[in-house]
Order: C-alpha cells, then sequence, then structure tokens
C-alpha cells in the first residue's frame, strides 16, 4: 500500500481494492453456443472462449494424510482418491484403492482443496512492475463497464509460477483495479500457464463486474475536475449508469453497447458484482442501490469494516472478502482489525481472505492462519475445517464456481493440494498441486516447476522462488 | 534539486507543535548535537524494575541455541544476567515456565513513530518532496509514540526499531533514527543513527535519470561536504552551482569522516558490486546495504567487503527489473556466504504491519523443508530480527540479545515466537512492562457481536 514505493504502488493503491473479477467467457445463462437468447438481436456472449484442457494425469489416492476438505469437515488418516481429472472419492483409510493407482503417502501432511485467490491483479499488473506493464486500470471515466480484465492478462507474468508453488493456489480472479466506479470485467482463471489468456480461462465460470467504493474513485476524478468527487457523487454517477442500463434492458433494440452489455448481464444475473468497498456504512447504502436496481453484490472485497456489520451482509448473502490484517494504509482502512474474519465467521457471515497483492498470493494459507488464530483468541471456536473454507469453497462460491471446484467432493475438479505440514502454520509449504488431476508442481522435481517465458535465460531461471 | 519552499501546502502542520522529550539536535552545532545523543541514550526509565525471569526457554537472539531454563535478571533497565544463576531474594520474578523468552523484536527497516496513515499527509511524515533540504532531514523530531501503530507492533513483541526517512527532493533521503517502542513520552533510542540514500532504479530517478548520474551526483556531493568540513566559513552552498544547502554538507560530513553510517538501498547485482567498489574511494565510510534483492548473486563480494545488509525475506519476484534474480532463498545463500544478514522489511508495510516481522522469519526456516531452497535454522532466523538489525546499523550488543550490558527489552511467548498462533504474553521495555492494549482492540470488543443492543453501539466501551 505503499503508494510511494514502486514496487508496491500500483497494486497496492489504485487497484489495492479491486472488486471481483471472473473469468470465463460464457455467462451462466449463456447457451453453449454462446448465444444470447434474449436480446431481440443476439450477439456472441462468448466470443474470447476458453481453450483450456486439463493436462493429463493418473490416477492418484493420497493415504494417510489429514484432510481438510473445504466442506468443513477434517479426516485423520484420510484417503484422497482422483481420476480422470476429478475427485473420485474422499473418506477414511477404508477407501479401496484400485490397482494401478499411483499412490503417494501423506502421513504427517495436509491435503486441502487448491486455493483459490478471488482478488488478483496477477497478469493485469505483472512482474515487473514497469510502466508497459500497468494495465489494471481504465481510468478514463469513473464507469468502464465496457473494458474486460482479461484482455489485459498477460499470461507469462512470473506471478503465477509463485502463486501455484508456494500458494498452492490452483484458481484466481484477475480484476480490474479501484480507480473506476465500475471499473470492469473481472475473469477467474486456472493457475496454469498458457500462450493465451483464454488458454488460462477457467471453463464456465461466469463473468463478474468489479465496482469500488469510496476513495479511490472520488480521488481519483475529483482531481481531475470531475464526478466523482465525493462519496454522494460516487453514488449519484452509479445510479445514473444503472438507471441508463435498466432502460437498456427495457428498450432491447439490439443495438450494440459494449458497456451496457456487461450491466444488463449483472440485471440479469448472469454477471456476479464483486464490490470494492471498505467502510461499513458504505457496504449498507451500496447494498440499498442493489435493491433500488435490482441486483445482487456477490462479495465485498477488502471489506475491512465488515465486522460491524456481519449481520446484515449474512441476511443479504453477501460474501466478505477481506485481509488477515491489512490496516490503516487509508482513511478507510484506518479501522481494520486483525479478528475481523474470525467475527465475520461468528456471525455467521460467508467469510472469504483474499491477497490483492502478488505477495501475499504466495501465502494465504498464513494469512487464513493469522485470522484463524486471532479468532481463537478471543475465545472463539473455529476448527481448522472451517478456516480453510475462507480461501477454497468460500470463494469458489461467491465467483459462481462452487459446483466444478472449491472443496473435495467427488465429481468437482481434482484441484488438490498436498502440504507438508499443517497450512495454517508458518513452517508449511506445498509440496505438490494436481489441478484437474495433473500434477503441476511437485517441490522434488524441478522439471514440475514452471518458468515463464520473461524468465528464461534470465539470472536465476529455474530457481526455487 | 533545490525546490522553492514556497511549494509547500497551506495545511501541512509544523512538526512544532508535536511534543516530545528530546527534540532534534540544531545542524548548526555539532557539539549540541552529541549532548543530545548523548541525552537520548542515557534516558532511563522512571519505572524501570528489577525482575528475574524464570524458567522459560531462553532465545539470546545472537544465533545460538536456545536455553532451556535459564534465568534472566533484568536491573536498572538493562540485562543483567542470563544463566542459570538463582534470582536474589526480594527479586520480583515473573515465572515464564513453558514459554519462549527472547529479546525484544528489532524490525529492521521501518518508518514506525513518523506515520499514522499512509494516505493522509497530514499524519505521513516519511517523506518532504518538497523540502529544499535533503541529508540534513532528521525523522527524530517527528517521531512521535502517540499513534496507534506504536502499541500495535508493541503488542506483536516489536520492542525496537530502525526508522529510515522516505524519499527527499535529493539523492541522499536524510538521518534515519534507533528507536524504541515503549508506552511513554520518548521513543527515540539514538537520533542520526545513520543517512540514507537509495542506488539502483529509483537512485538513478533522483540524480536525473541514470546510474551514471547517480555515482557523479554522490561524489560531487560528498566532494562539496568534504569543502565545508574544511572550511564551513568559506562554503557557498547558496551558489547556483552548488548541489548542497549548507546544512546538508554539514551532515554528509558525518557520512563522510565515517562517525555516522551510511544506509544504502541497492538491489541488483551489478548495482551492488558498484556500490561496493565506491569503498575504495571512500574508505572512512561505514557502509549497510538495504534491499540486496540479488544480493545471493555476489554474496561471496559481501561477505569479503564485511558490508552488513538489511533485507526482505520473501521477496521472490522479478517485480523490478533491479531485482530480476530474487528469491527466497537469498538470505539463506547469503547467510551461507558469511554475509552478516538482518531482516527488514523494505517498503512493505514497515510501519502498520511489523507483526510480520516474526511471520517472514518463521518462513525463512520453512524453507529448510523445501528441495533446492536455503533456509535458516530457527535460531539463525530469529538473530535476523534481534541481533542482526543492531549490528546493522553498529549497535550490536546494546539492543536484540539478551546479553549483559544491553537495553532490558525481554517479551515473553506463549509458544514459538516465529508461529503464528503464538502471542506475546509480556512485553518488556527498558525494564518496563508494558501495557499491550490497542485501539484495535477496543473496536474487537465493541464488534465482537455486530448487532446493536439497548444503545448504539457509540455507547459501549
Amino acid at each position: 500500500m505503499t503508494f510511494k514505493s514502486r514496487r508496491a504502488s500500483a497494486l497496492l493503491f489504485l487497484s489495492a481494492a479491486p472488486l471481483v473479477l471472473s473469468a470465463c467467457a460464457t455467462t451462466g445463462s449463456a447457451k453453449s453456443d454462446g448465444k444470447s437468447s434474449s436480446s431481440k438481436t443476439a450477439f456472441n456472449k462468448n466470443p474470447y472462449p476458453s481453450t483450456y484442457k486439463p493436462y493429463p494425469g493418473t490416477a492418484t489416492a493420497i493415504r494417510g494424510a489429514t484432510i481438510l476438505d473445504g466442506e468443513g469437515n477434517e479426516i485423520a488418516n484420510g484417503v484422497v482418491f482422483f481420476a480422470d481429472g476429478k475427485v473420485t472419492a474422499v473418506g477414511d483409510a477404508s477407501i479401496a484403492i484400485p490397482e494401478g493407482t499411483t499412490v503417494v503417502d501423506g502421513t504427517g501432511k495436509y491435503v486441502t482443496p487448491g486455493i483459490i485467490d478471488i482478488h488478483s491483479h496477477l497478469g493485469d499488473y505483472p512482474s515487473p512492475s514497469v510502466d508497459a506493464h500497468s494495465d489494471g486500470n481504465e481510468m478514463t471515466s469513473p464507469t468502464t463497464p465496457d473494458v474486460w480484465a482479461e484482455h489485459s492478462v498477460w499470461p507469462q507474468d512470473p506471478g503465477f509460477s509463485r502463486a501455484l508453488a508456494n500458494g498452492g493456489v490452483t484458481a484466481l480472479q484477475v480484476l480490474p483495479g479501484s480507480a473506476n466506479l465500475m471499473g470492469g470485467r473481472g475473469i477467474t482463471l486456472k493457475n496454469v500457464y498458457a500462450r493465451t489468456m483464454q488458454g488460462m480461462k477457467f471453463p464456465d465460470a461466469p463473468y463478474t463486474l468489479k465496482m469500488a467504493c469510496g476513495e479511490n474513485p472520488k480521488r481519483v476524478y475529483g482531481s481531475k475536475g470531475r464526478a466523482p468527487s465525493t462519496r454522494m457523487g460516487n453514488l449519484a454517477v452509479n445510479r445514473a449508469t444503472w438507471a441508463k442500463a435498466a432502460a437498456f434492458k427495457k428498450k432491447d433494440s439490439g443495438d450494440r453497447d459494449l458497456a451496457m452489455e456487461t450491466l444488463a448481464g449483472v440485471l440479469d444475473g448472469e454477471i456476479l458484482v464483486q464490490n470494492h468497498c471498505y467502510r461499513a456504512d458504505e457496504m449498507a447504502v451500496v447494498m440499498d442501490m442493489a435493491k433500488e436496481f435490482g441486483y445482487k453484490v456477490s462479495a465485498f472485497h477488502h471489506a475491512v469494516e465488515a465486522y460491524k456489520i456481519g449481520d446484515m451482509l449474512r441476511d443479504n448473502d453477501v460474501c466478505a472478502v477481506v485481509w488477515a490484517d491489512w490496516w490503516g494504509f487509508k482513511m478507510e482502512s484506518y479501522d481494520g482489525i486483525p479478528e475481523n474474519a474470525a467475527i465475520l465467521q461468528n456471525t455467521g457471515t460467508c467469510t472469504i481472505v483474499h491477497s490483492d497483492d502478488s505477495n501475499q498470493i504466495q501465502r494465504l494459507n498464513q494469512e487464513a492462519g493469522k485470522a484463524l488464530s486471532n479468532g481463537r483468541r478471543m475465545g472463539m471456536t473455529i476448527s481448522d475445517a472451517t478456516a480453510i473454507k475462507w480461501i477454497t469453497s468460500n470463494p469458489a462460491k461467491a465467483l459462481g464456481i462452487l459446483d466444478k471446484t472449491g472443496s473435495l467432493k467427488s465429481g468437482k475438479m481434482a484441484d488438490v493440494v498436498l502440504w507438508n505440514g499443517n497450512p495454517f502454520s508458518v513452517y508449511s509449504r506445498p509440496e505438490r498441486v494436481w489441478i484437474d488431476g495433473a500434477l503441476m508442481y511437485d517441490s522434488a522435481n524441478p522439471k514440475l516447476r514452471p518458468v515463464s517465458d520473461f524468465e528464461l535465460g534470465q539470472p536465476g531461471e529455474g530457481d526455487v522462488k | 534539486m533545490k525546490k522553492l519552499l514556497s511549494k509547500f501546502p497551506a495545511n501541512v502542520e509544523p512538526v512544532e507543535i508535536r511534543s516530545f522529550r528530546h527534540t532534534r539536535p540544531s545542524r548548526a552545532s555539532g557539539l549540541t548535537a552529541i549532548l543530545a545523543a548523548t541525552l537520548a541514550l542515557t534516558a532511563t526509565p522512571a519505572l524501570a524494575q528489577n525482575v528475574a525471569i524464570t524458567g522459560g526457554k531462553v532465545v539470546i537472539g545472537d544465533g545460538s541455541a536456545p536455553i532451556e531454563g535459564a534465568t534472566v535478571i533484568i536491573r536498572n533497565g538493562k540485562v543483567e544476567s542470563v544463566g542459570r544463576t538463582v534470582p536474589p531474594a526480594s527479586m520480583q520474578i515473573i515465572d515464564a515456565s513453558g514459554k519462549y523468552v527472547t529479546p525484544g523484536v528489532v524490525a529492521g527497516f521501518s518508518r514506525i513513530g513518523i506515520l499514522e496513515v499512509e494516505a493522509v499527509s497530514e499524519v505521513n511524515d516519511t517523506s518532504a518532496r518538497r523540502s529544499p533540504f535533503t541529508a540534513a532531514i532528521d525523522v527524530a523530531p517527528a517521531l512521535s509514540p502517540f499513534g496507534i501503530p506504536v502499541p500495535y507492533a508493541r503488542a506483536s513483541g516489536v520492542t525496537r526499531a530502525l526508522v529510515f526517512p522516505g524519499s527527499s527532493s535529493g539523492l541522499f533521503s536524510g538521518q534515519g533514527a534507533v528507536v524504541d517502542l515503549g508506552a511513554d513520552n520518548n521513543m527515540l533510542m539514538r537520533p542520526q543513527a545513520f543517512q540514507y540514500i537509495e542506488f539502483g532504479e529509483n537512485g538513478a530517478e533522483k540524480a536525473g535519470g541514470s546510474r551514471a548520474a547517480t555515482f557523479l551526483t554522490f561524489r560531487a556531493m560528498l566532494q562539496e561536504a568534504r569543502d565545508y568540513a574544511r572550511n564551513p566559513a568559506s562554503y557557498d552552498g547558496r551558489s547556483k552551482d552548488s548541489l548542497l544547502l549548507r546544512a546538508d554538507a554539514e551532515a554528509l560530513g558525518k557520512v563522510l569522516n565515517g562517525s555516522q553510517r551510511l544506509m544504502i538501498k541497492v538491489n541488483a547485482a551489478n548495482d551492488i558490486l558498484q556500490v561496493l567498489r565506491l569503498r575504495q574511494e571512500f574508505p572512512s565510510i561505514k557502509m549497510t546495504l538495504v534491499g540486496v534483492a540479488e544480493g545471493w548473486r555476489v554474496a561471496r563480494e559481501i561477505a569479503a567487503a564485511d558490508v552488513p545488509v538489511i533485507t526482505a525475506a520473501l521477496r521472490d519476484l522479478p517485480d523490478a527489473f533491479e531485482a530480476r534474480a530474487s528469491t527466497q532463498s537469498n538470505i539463506g545463500r547469503m547467510k551461507a556466504a558469511g554475509v552478516k544478514v538482518a531482516l527488514g522489511q523494505i517498503d512493505d508495510e514497515e510501519t502498520l504491519r511489523l507483526n510480520y516481522t516474526t511471520q517472514y522469519a518463521g518462513n525463512l526456516v520453512a524453507l529448510t523443508k523445501v528441495p533446492g531452497a536455503t533456509g535458516l535454522n530457527w535460531d539463525q532466523a530469529f538473530a535476523t530480527i534481534s541481533s542482526g538489525p543492531a549490528e546493522a546499523v553498529g549497535m550490536g550488543g546494546q539492543l536484540g540479545v539478551l546479553k549483559s550490558g544491553a537495553v532490558g527489552d525481554v517479551v515473553i511467548w506463549d509458544g514459538d515466537p516465529l508461529e503464528l498462533s503464538s502471542r506475546a504474553e509480556k512485553v518488556i521495555i527498558d525494564g518496563v512492562e508494558q501495557p499491550l492494549q490497542t485501539r484495535q482492540q477496543r473496536l474487537r470488543d465493541r464488534y465482537a457481536d455486530p448487532t446493536e443492543g439497548a444503545l448504539p453501539k457509540a455507547y459501549d466501551r
């Protein structure tokens, strides 16, 4: 958040509070041909379709590990079995393992679902952080729902490899930054390197719309002498834009309007709103605005004050996406407390821990571990099995991909992390990571450590990072 | 490089209105500066208690293995002894059985005390880009123990910190301090402990656009400082040709003669080598390298130069070209080559999240279980956040260790201090047991149940 430091500036300050992203080109209601069924003039809602294909894997059973399954269960001395890219069975040691299965000894280790970061700017603010790579904020208008984060994703960002190897991240949402009230569409990616952005797109994940409350939009546009320059200006511009979207939808002329198509997708429930919003009072206003125009907020991101209104978020079925302990870097984060996630969990709110950072995405497990410990210290009973949901199934839910990943459940994608110890310990690291059943990282095998084009032929290529 | 004073915005709060026990020593008088420094160093806390901490797993902080069941005796605000001694009768005893006893954590790179809310300029005194002064800028009078970051860091076991100035309008950023985080009116331990300068990509930008210009500017400025030192009265700091104001020239004299350490931020392997070569030209300068992202590539050269390093634990992305070979193994590899390494949160939430210090050190231990990575064993890892920063600022033995004569800073932990689930149960600074309450806890307690009761939350305290 050191907006003064070159290293962190782009991400933390302007885009530090980015919204949600979601990835895939296919919206929830799009037909398999990608054609809209509701407009007079059909247009392709999925013009940049995912070309991601799972890599081949072998039938694998991890035996003897402690399993935190992402569904809220902990299984000691358990078995996770996956084949053909899908989880086949999860349970205790009595599960039969077919012959020909690759058996991994997990004794003394932990297995979790693949970690999901619901808030990342990898690809849009890649390393190295130079001006030429600053592609996350279209700071030319306070509402840019026509831009799509996927069109900025540089698939050679070295950050993807660190998130995989050090963080066990198997899926992530890449969001536009938070300079704008409506920053554009977000996208959900599989954390698998590809030659193209399309090759990383999470198949059939809904698109998302990133929105932002508070200080950033009013500062960015106020400093340009245009609206919004205040929080009330933020709301006025938002409401005017939603009113326009409602009229666009009603008119249904068939004329293309890229911005309005995104907002109509939100009003139709196909595109999920991921709303950067720090302050409790502003979240409450946004929830009313959503009701006014008939859309739903999927999640509030950077919800530093969510703990003050966990009950309202719970009752409105909105997830709170938080850091473990970021606070104070700007006025709207002044009331951040390290017990935020724990209080939300205790209130029954859908709780998610995110990174918004190319470094912390590498240790979301530790961030969740701190949040967990802070809750226990204030007397709350929160199990490891619950806390792992903050970085697995809960983000999957808020991204609309819970039916596909986020927990170790038969039939879901075999996105699996084997940790060399309890993932909430500072001393634990991923040992192996499978994505769709394919072994994409093995700490013991240097050949299974991806190296982006940028790092090829550079000092430190292939190093353990 | 000089900027006009008229650029000051009208709403800048004069630092003079804040209260400090020790004000900044006058730049005009070296004697005054020395006197002020001496006062700060010898200030003893009024409530220092003599205490014996018994039964704990005692970590000395110098990289040696913990001593089970040793007794730590604190007298008159200082560590008196650590060992198997029986505490004197009548001395207050703290039973630390089953707990870790360590020196207070020392933050190797921070801006604690000079910043409260980063994006609120009124409470952000880190940088002074519109000031005409550069090297003479001294963080000391801006230091305040009363902002909420100080108790927050203290509650996580951080008791001392190196405070770095942010950017100035010129190449030299100004003078940093060593501070304590005690709950009293004065956090200044050693003012003007070092001068700070950035080389590499930032330094090139500040010097006008290139690394070549950085080195030229550095040399030319030190030449002017030399001119000033030879004959202050004749130094013309007001001509258009001069690079340094008189106050800046005076300040750099301390760097030139080695009485003040020069902290140099530098990251790329080649930049590190170039900076080390400056030692031939300026043999009196006492250097510490800061950042050092690619240090592992030139670790032998750094070790041979016997220059200590303050570096980040986990920088592993090529987030800048000057850091393209970054790896979390940087510290382990430098240590193995014989470099003296301290951990610092270099431009990484160096004020508001100093609670990450122990977490980062723990990660260095985690690396020892990753095939191909180089980490540190636990004892070495802890030393990077205790004796390491002290040595990097030339104050080895005075802080960051539980050894006779060091400051009486002790933390008692309910578990492994580097583990995420552990907490600092007791924090003692200069022999004084510290309050561990934070504003964050007040908010936590108010909203533990977020629903409103018989009265609004504003009545709940």
